[in-house]
């Protein structure tokens, strides 16, 4: 049953065959054997979680039943939920119990689907390896000396090693899809402002969205339909039809013009990489879809962008934890520099603190002009790639990363080689572009290797269809890891 | 040595909406501490602004009032420090695009009438407040002002003396209430203005090092404290020294300025483009509609009164000076159209005067228009002097008669107009007062004015003037000439 698929566990449900509370403590006694070793999860809370699974099971008694209700999720912990803890990975929130619910648990709620527990995540999603979480690293279920990616490694953890029947994740330069890839799961990072952030802790505002992370691209789709629409708190979210995201699943792929960027295939891309990645295409022509060589020529600037971009944004954010109203406090202190001095200095990790210098100097006075406005003009150039790009095929395909998962430790002192493994996928957010990854092989090393889908503005569905469709013949994304 | 003072204001008006420019609490003033603070307020993790429509329709009121331009789009900017009493640890603001560029003031100073040209003004939101009593060496934080909408009003510094501030700063304060902004309370803070204040040698071009008097809000504190200041720049200068660009404080006590913060340690706020709000664009029609909704401005109806009812720019200024006056004024005009400059006397004189000695407002007037242009139509058609129409606007003041005509006809006041009646008492006069008679013929043309006096005192005040007057005259000469 923990292999099961969304909808299959939502037909169990609805035919009454099992509970919501039965399912709910399935999975509760799955993340709980398993967590103390995979550290997947910052906080399971069973009364929390049972209680929304018993009102789950009277909606289903009273018929009032939608396509998630009564399943377990789990929730990265950088969503505020009710009651509670919301640590966003942080010793600055370690005691944070939320008063309120983001948007995305809200509609999760809505749809009476039951918050299975808060994943590990990089501190404030700042980091690629979940290394950076005050609570602690997150093994990689299908090699335990490997990373997880980040920074919604607990996620993609919980769901690769089936202890939550999927998860929610954000992504601001990669943190859904590379963590997706490197356990072999399947997620999506929509358009920017197809999903509320609205009670979703800011990282870097511009690029943060946040998506599912599942076992299927069908589990994906399910999931978009309760994550997404429209959110007058979030004044950057989009006033739109609603969608199905179910609707082009079944869609043939005959005539779909596939895009490879060739700085995607080039010097730093592994060769089981390269691979598996060209098996998958293989598959697609296969399934009736052409190739076509394209080019985006600001592809190895997107790196320097977002990392000066994404920790301005980042410094301003993080103001707020001042220790004054809320989060961790120094125990003793001076004056009023010396209270934020402090509780700021301890509350922070080590890349946290580094942003916030970063950002800090980039927004500076005689600094600006030079890094900030700069890269924005670079990041409009890199959106104008994309443009060009699509005019020539239907969606983007390459690998999701350069490497299969690096090892635990192996890039930790070394954050520019860290940064430089999201050099796929960071191009899609400052663009505002859809991006999902699927499960498409397993390199030399056994690790899992991930399929990059890039599509245009809004067209989700159209990516979820084309990811559908390829784990219709294959079976990369049924594999689990062995799990102890 | 002759100096010039150059002033230039900023003014902090706080728009009247019920709630605050990015969250929905309440803006009411005097609340218990923190209880008009949201989410939103109080940055909370994962909250998100969003613009208050009421907010921007204010500032484009400001806007259209003062002939300025309407950026569209204007840019919401995060200016970034750290303070206990600012949730976020920025504020937002406008900075670089502004939502009103340019436009104009008229002031009128000792007759003489001068254009203050603005810079810009643009919406910002309040801090809250930092309490430094009652918490025994610890301070409190009270965040019902954060978020409050605010539009900073800059002029460019083209005053040249405290009386020019404090006319540009009171035009302005009747102007925001004028047009249903701003409700003016400068106890409450609705109103507060920071003073740049400069001096430079008689015919010297470029300006002088500026020092900016912060958070003035009375007009008298304004001039007084731009008076201290001018002169302690003129003082050090002519002692030899070097003003250094500074922010001071005002000590209404003391009436003094005092440094609070050089240049050197003013901060690098690292102004950037909030990204949690979309530039704001505002449309012709939503432009030309507000500007269907303003009333006749205070500058169109100044001119109005001059050309219809041929008043002094100095009477139409004073009519002006607030829409409540000039309501009552238009009131009155409307009864009595040929009586214009009498009732712009009586408004400006008698009920002004009256006004200010109780401090009451035009508005709750006890004299209302109508009771007034009953009072000087008895006047204007010689039923009463204007001697005794001061002490019929007494009781009207004081609520003993409901109309002029009623109190003048109950206690007999009317003007007495018949010649027989004025010249029986004229002869007893003169039999009366045989030495003035005499002062008289001999040349003395007091005498005349005490006989005039004896005359009205003999009528209790009634006797017409005019009439009095004439036939005193003709009296005495014939008298005089009988003497010869």
């Amino acid at each position: 049953m923990l292999n099961f698929s969304l909808k299959e566990l939502a037909d169990l449900l609805a035919a009454k065959k099992i509970s919501s509370v039965e399912l709910t403590t399935e999975f509760l006694r799955r993340a709980q054997a398993l967590n103390p070793h995979y550290n997947a999860f910052i906080t399971l809370n069973e009364d929390l979680s049972l209680a929304q699974a018993q009102a789950a099971d009277a909606m289903i008694a009273a018929g009032r039943v939608q396509p998630l209700t009564g399943i377990p999720i789990a929730q990265k912990d950088i969503f505020c939920a009710k009651d509670w803890r919301t640590t966003c990975g942080s010793k600055m929130l370690e005691s944070f119990i939320s008063p309120y619910d983001a948007h995305v648990i809200e509609q999760f709620n809505r749809a009476g689907a039951v918050n299975l527990g808060k994943t590990n995540m990089d501190e404030f999603a700042m980091g690629s390896s979940n290394e950076t979480s005050y609570f602690g690293t997150v093994k990689n279920p299908w090699d335990n000396a490997a990373v997880p990616g980040g920074s919604s490694g607990g996620s993609a953890c919980a769901v690769a090693a089936r202890m939550a029947a999927a998860a929610t994740g954000t992504d601001t330069g990669g943190s859904i899809r590379q963590p997706a890839a490197l356990c072999g799961i399947s997620g999506i990072k929509p358009t920017y402002g197809v999903v509320s952030r609205y009670g979703m802790i800011a990282f870097a505002s511009s690029l943060d969205q946040a998506g599912p992370m599942a076992k299927s691209a069908e589990d994906c789709a399910l999931m978009m339909n309760v994550m997404a629409g429209f959110d007058e708190r979030d004044s950057t979210s989009l006033q739109r039809e609603p969608e199905n995201y179910l609707r082009d699943l079944e869609q043939p792929l005959k005539g779909l013009r596939i895009g490879l960027p060739k700085e995607y295939f080039a010097e730093g891309l592994s060769a089981d990489v390269a691979r598996a990645v060209e098996a998958a295409l293989a598959e697609y022509r296969t399934l009736g879809a052409t190739t076509v060589d394209i080019s985006l020529p600001n592809t190895k600037l997107s790196v320097p962008v977002y990392y000066v971009l994404a920790p301005a944004e980042a410094s301003s954010n993080l103001s707020r934890f001042d220790g004054v109203r809320y989060g961790h406090r120094a125990k003793n202190y001076g004056d009023l520099n010396d209270m934020y001095s402090k509780s700021r200095s301890e509350g922070f990790g080590a890349e946290v603190k580094r942003r916030i210098l970063i950002g800090t100097y980039v927004l500076s006075h005689g600094y600006y002009d030079a890094y900030y406005l700069q890269a924005q003009k670079i990041r409009r150039l890199i959106a104008q790639d994309f443009t060009a790009a699509f005019q020539k095929c239907d969606v983007i395909m390459g690998p999701t990363t350069p490497s299969t998962a690096f090892n635990l430790g192996e890039k930790s002192g070394d954050p520019v080689s860290m940064y430089l493994s999201d050099i796929y996928t960071i191009a899609v957010n400052l663009a505002g572009l859809p991006g999902l990854s699927i499960p498409c092989g397993f390199g030399d090393n056994g690790r899992p290797v991930g399929l990059q889908i890039i599509g245009d503005y809004f067209s989700e569905a159209k990516m979820l269809g084309v990811a559908h469709q390829y784990q219709r013949v294959t079976d990369w994304h049924q594999l689990s890891p062995k799990v102890m | 040595m002759n100096w010039e003072i150059v002033i230039g204001l900023e003014v902090h008006t706080q728009l009247s909406t019920v709630s605050k420019i990015f969250s929905g609490a309440s803006t009411a003033f005097g609340a218990e501490p923190n209880t008009q603070a949201c989410a939103v307020d109080i940055a909370l993790p994962g909250v998100l602004p969003v613009l208050n429509k009421g907010a921007v329709e204010r500032a484009i009121r400001l806007g259209l009032a003062v002939g300025g331009k309407i950026n569209s789009p204007s840019i919401f900017a995060r200016k970034n420090y750290f303070y206990p009493d600012l949730p976020k640890g920025y504020q937002i603001s406008q900075y670089e695009l502004p939502i009103v560029e340019g436009g104009s003031v008229l002031i009128l100073v000792e007759g003489v009438q001068k254009t203050v040209r603005l810079t810009r003004a643009h919406l910002e939101e309040d801090a809250g407040k930092s309490l430094h009593e009652d918490f025994h060496g610890m301070s409190g934080i009270d965040l019902n002002r954060a978020g409050t909408p605010l539009l900073e009003i800059v002029s460019e510094p083209d005053m040249r003396s405290s009386a020019e501030a404090v006319a540009y700063a009171k035009t302005l304060h009747s102007l925001v209430r004028w047009i249903g902004i701003c409700d003016g309370n400068m106890q409450e803070g609705s109103f507060r203005c920071d003073a740049n204040v400069s001096v430079r040698r008689l015919g010297e071009e470029k300006l002088g090092t500026r020092r900016e008097i912060k958070n003035l809000n009375s007009f008298r504190f304004l001039q007084q404290a731009i008076d201290f200041e001018a002169q302690w720049q003129i003082d050090t200068l002519e002692n030899g020294g070097k003003i250094q660009q500074a922010t001071v404080l005002f000590d209404s006590d003391k009436i003094e300025t005092r440094a609070m913060r050089s240049k050197e340690d003013a901060h690098d706020y690292r102004y950037f483009p909030d990204p949690d709000l979309l530039p704001l664009k505002i449309s012709e029609a939503m432009i030309a509609e507000i500007k269907a909704s303003l009333p006749e401005l205070p500058q169109a109806k100044q001119s109005r009164y001059m050309d219809e009812y041929g008043l002094s720019p100095y009477d139409a200024a004073a009519l002006t000076a607030s829409r409540e006056m000039a309501e009552y004024f238009e009131a009155a005009v409307a009864l009595l159209p040929q009586q214009a400059k009498a009732c712009a006397n009586w408004v400006t004189g008698e009920v002004a005067a009256r006004l200010n000695r109780e401090d009451k407002d035009i508005a709750v007037s006890p004299v209302s228009a109508v009771q007034l242009a009953g009072l000087l139509k008895l006047i204007a058609d010689g039923t009463v002097s204007g001697k005794i129409a001061k002490s019929v606007f007494d009781a009207l003041w004081n609520r003993e008669a409901e109309t002029a005509k009623d109190f003048i006809n109950e206690r007999g006041l009317q003007q007495i107009s018949d010649s027989g009646a004025i010249e029986k008492i004229v002869d007893d006069v003169i039999a009366a007062n045989a030495q003035q008679v005499a002062d008289y013929r001999a040349g003395k043309e007091k005498a005349f004015n005490s006989l005039v006096g004896q005359v009205m005192k003999a009528s209790k005040g009634k006797a017409n003037p005019a009439q009095a007057n004439e036939i005193l005259k003709k009296k005495l000469q014939a008298y005089t000439a009988v003497g010869n």
